[in-house]
């Protein structure tokens, strides 16, 4: 885990202090609500359908016990005693008042937390594996990358004020569990001849045009990284279009002037900014990946006692292979039959809190699909584990299972949907509440989008579901085919949308078209790119 | 007009001329450049210019940060005005980026300039201006 030093305190605290003085000129009418919006969006603040909500920060989904404990504090004593973990590894409440937002901001400051650039046209909380320092397929631990980018993008001077909002993920694995190509800048860190250095894929992301990104450079060295990166925002930041709020995603300028051109206006600009010694010597990446060395393994490797079938089904669904002989990786479901995808009580955060600290080497990370993971837990003690988390109904064995749904808020609470989502992902997730049933049609990445800016990233699920509002009437759109894995593809929409029931009847008609036709080991996503769509539609609109 | 202004030469008289007409008329000093003008269509004559006006129409249109770091990277040391929709909460970037004058549509309360541009003492990136990134303190 990263610890701040002073400087690193110093900037969060003036954070704190710079947004007080706002939030108080901003009380005391000095400046208008116009005036006021920029300076909190800077800080992850919105204006929702009922009230305020608050983005803050997960630095690439990792967090210890303390700081998780002080999510739980911020939900029970600011909120309604819960909060939801979002696809950017981050969290939001969704009931803040805006008085109390600075005191929110400095108790979040106390251990080492803050909400800076989750929200503007800005660079955002850099995303990572939620396995890294756990995976057994990691060249690297991604993090210290990650934290370099995290240093390097607060408070750029340049890159504030961006055509639109700028996403970056880094992973180190083949297998992609980031769904780092939907994102503005991917980075999968490679090993050439020994030496580490970064893929760099530019020009993907979800919203209304979806795309993958192409790879503009197949390796830029550690101490190159960060003039690489500086070239690529600057391009962005020059040519990237401002007409329009649609086509302002640096994925727009890519696709518009093409991988090569691109390509070759970022190789010039490098050569450029590489003179200007902006990039820190590689003890800075050195100094920050010494916070992430492994923690003392030291569990015999034993194999749990299985004679529990529930335990038993949990270990085969959600505890994940570990590097290390004798651990393994468990995957906290926030997805129970029924529930809000991604919220978790203040009691509940508190558990996994004390799991991290009790069995975990005090760590925890949140996912990109609003899951939670202790990546470090001994073999010896994953059963008291899946005890505890029984007990805060945190044991579903559901991970990557079809009611493992991503749902972004939806009308319920967000001021741009056009429909809701959490009803719907409430209604499929009841309709194949049997577990049995679930893990016979095995992993199916069921998402859900509210509005066609895609927070729940419909387009890259193996089943995505598009809400929209249709003369006033909401309707949702099915897409089938899309991944955010290393598979990467994006979903097609199959044919005319449906109404609310009708949509989880065209998902259930879909997995019995599938239970059908598979052959052998083929997961849902398979079976559909081998027979193609026909035999799909057939059954559903037949 | 100039509200701000970081720099103890004479204020340039000479009003400033577009890029296309300052690239047909070469005698000119003060240049203005609006947020799609490419600032380095002006480095080879930075040596006699001695104010560069950077066009925000509006806040949310960054370029001109962009403008402002490409010609002090270039060894511009004239004046460097970012002028229209500057707030205060721009004006601590702003500096980071090179500009040292100000010339925003609506007046700034000076009390509030110099409170943001005291707020942060630590910066994480080398920029164009004198800060001292804090990897460079960390590792010296």
């Amino acid at each position: 885990m990263y610890k701040y030093d002073h400087f690193d305190q110093s900037i969060v605290d003036a954070r704190v202090a710079e947004f007080r003085d706002q939030v108080n000129r901003r009380i005391a009418g000095e400046i208008t609500e116009d005036q006021f919006k920029p300076l909190r969006l800077m800080n992850g603040l919105y204006l929702q359908l009922h009230a305020y909500m608050l983005r803050v920060a997960i630095p690439y989904g990792t967090l210890d016990s303390r700081q998780m404990r002080m999510l739980a504090h911020i939900a029970r004593k600011y909120d309604r005693d819960y909060g939801h973990f979002t696809t950017r590894q981050n969290i939001q409440y969704n009931w803040i008042k805006l008085e109390e937002c600075p005191d929110l901001l400095a108790e979040l400051a106390t251990v080492e937390m803050h909400a800076i650039q989750t929200s503007g046209n800005c660079i955002r909380n850099i995303s990572s594996d939620q396995y890294a320092g756990a995976a057994a397929d990691e060249v690297a631990d991604p993090r210290p990358w990650a934290e370099l980018l995290r240093q390097w993008s607060t408070f750029h001077p340049e890159f504030s004020y961006l055509p639109r909002k700028f996403k970056i993920a880094v992973i180190a694995s083949p297998e992609d569990r980031a769904a780092m190509r939907l994102h503005d800048i991917g980075l999968e860190l490679v090993r050439h001849n020994g030496e580490l250095g970064a893929r760099v894929f530019v020009g993907g992301g979800m919203g209304r045009t979806p795309m993958i990104a192409p790879e503009i450079n197949p390796f830029v060295k550690a101490d190159d990284l960060l003039s690489y990166i500086e070239a690529c925002l600057r391009v962005y930041n020059r040519y990237g279009r401002r007409d329009n709020i649609y086509k302002a995603r640096i994925k727009i300028l890519v696709h518009e002037i093409g991988a090569d051109e691109y390509r070759r206006q970022v190789a010039e600009e490098f050569a450029h900014v590489k003179t200007l010694g902006i990039d820190p010597p590689l003890a800075e990446l050195e100094r920050i990946s010494a916070f992430f060395a492994p923690p003392a393994f030291d569990a015999a490797d034993v194999e749990p006692d299985r004679s529990d079938p529930d335990f038993a089904v949990w270990l085969d669904q959600n505890v994940k292979p570990h590097k290390q002989a004798g651990y393994a990786i468990v995957n906290i479901s926030l997805k129970p039959i029924g529930g809000i995808p991604g919220d978790a009580t203040s009691a509940q955060i508190d558990v996994m809190a004390d799991l991290a600290e009790q069995y975990g080497f005090d760590e925890l990370r949140v996912t990109h699909a609003q899951n939670i993971v202790l990546p470090h837990v001994a073999k010896r003690d994953l059963h008291a584990v899946w005890q505890a988390l029984r007990e805060a109904d945190l044991a579903n064995a559901n991970l990557d299972l079809i009611s493992d749904i991503i749902a972004c808020p939806g009308l319920d609470y967000c001021s741009l949907a056009n429909a809701r989502s959490i009803p719907v992902a409430q209604k499929i997730a009841t309709r194949f509440a049997d577990m049995d049933r679930q893990r016979d049609l095995g992993e199916l990445k069921l998402k859900i989008s509210g509005c066609i800016n895609a927070c729940g990233h419909h387009h890259a699920g193996h089943i995505g579901i598009l809400g929209v509002d249709r003369k006033g009437v909401e309707n949702y759109q099915l897409t089938f085919g899309g991944s955010g894995a290393e598979d990467v593809s994006i979903g097609k929409i199959i044919g005319p949308g449906f109404d609310e029931d009708g949509v989880v009847d065209a998902v259930e008609k879909a997995t019995e078209v599938y239970k059908t036709l598979r052959e052998g080991d083929e997961r849902f996503i398979d079976t559909y790119r081998r027979v193609g769509l026909e035999p799909f539609k057939e059954a559903i609109y037949g | 007009m100039v509200e701000f202004r970081y720099r103890t030469d004479e204020v340039t008289e000479q009003p400033s001329v577009t890029l296309d007409a300052f690239l047909d008329q070469s005698n000119a000093t003060a240049v203005r450049l609006e947020p799609d003008d490419d600032a380095r269509a002006l480095i080879p004559f930075l040596d006699r210019l001695t104010l560069i006006e950077v066009a925000f129409p509006k806040y949310r249109d960054g370029r001109g940060y962009s403008s402002a770091r490409i010609l002090r990277e270039a060894g511009y040391t004239g004046e460097l005005r970012a002028q229209g929709d500057v707030l205060v909460d721009q004006i601590a970037f702003m500096r980071r980026c090179g500009f040292d004058s100000f010339a925003p549509e609506a007046s700034l309360n000076p009390e509030a300039i110099a409170r943001a541009l005291s707020t942060y003492d630590q910066f994480y990136q080398k920029a164009a201006d004198a800060a001292v990134p804090v990897w460079k303190l960390r590792h010296g």
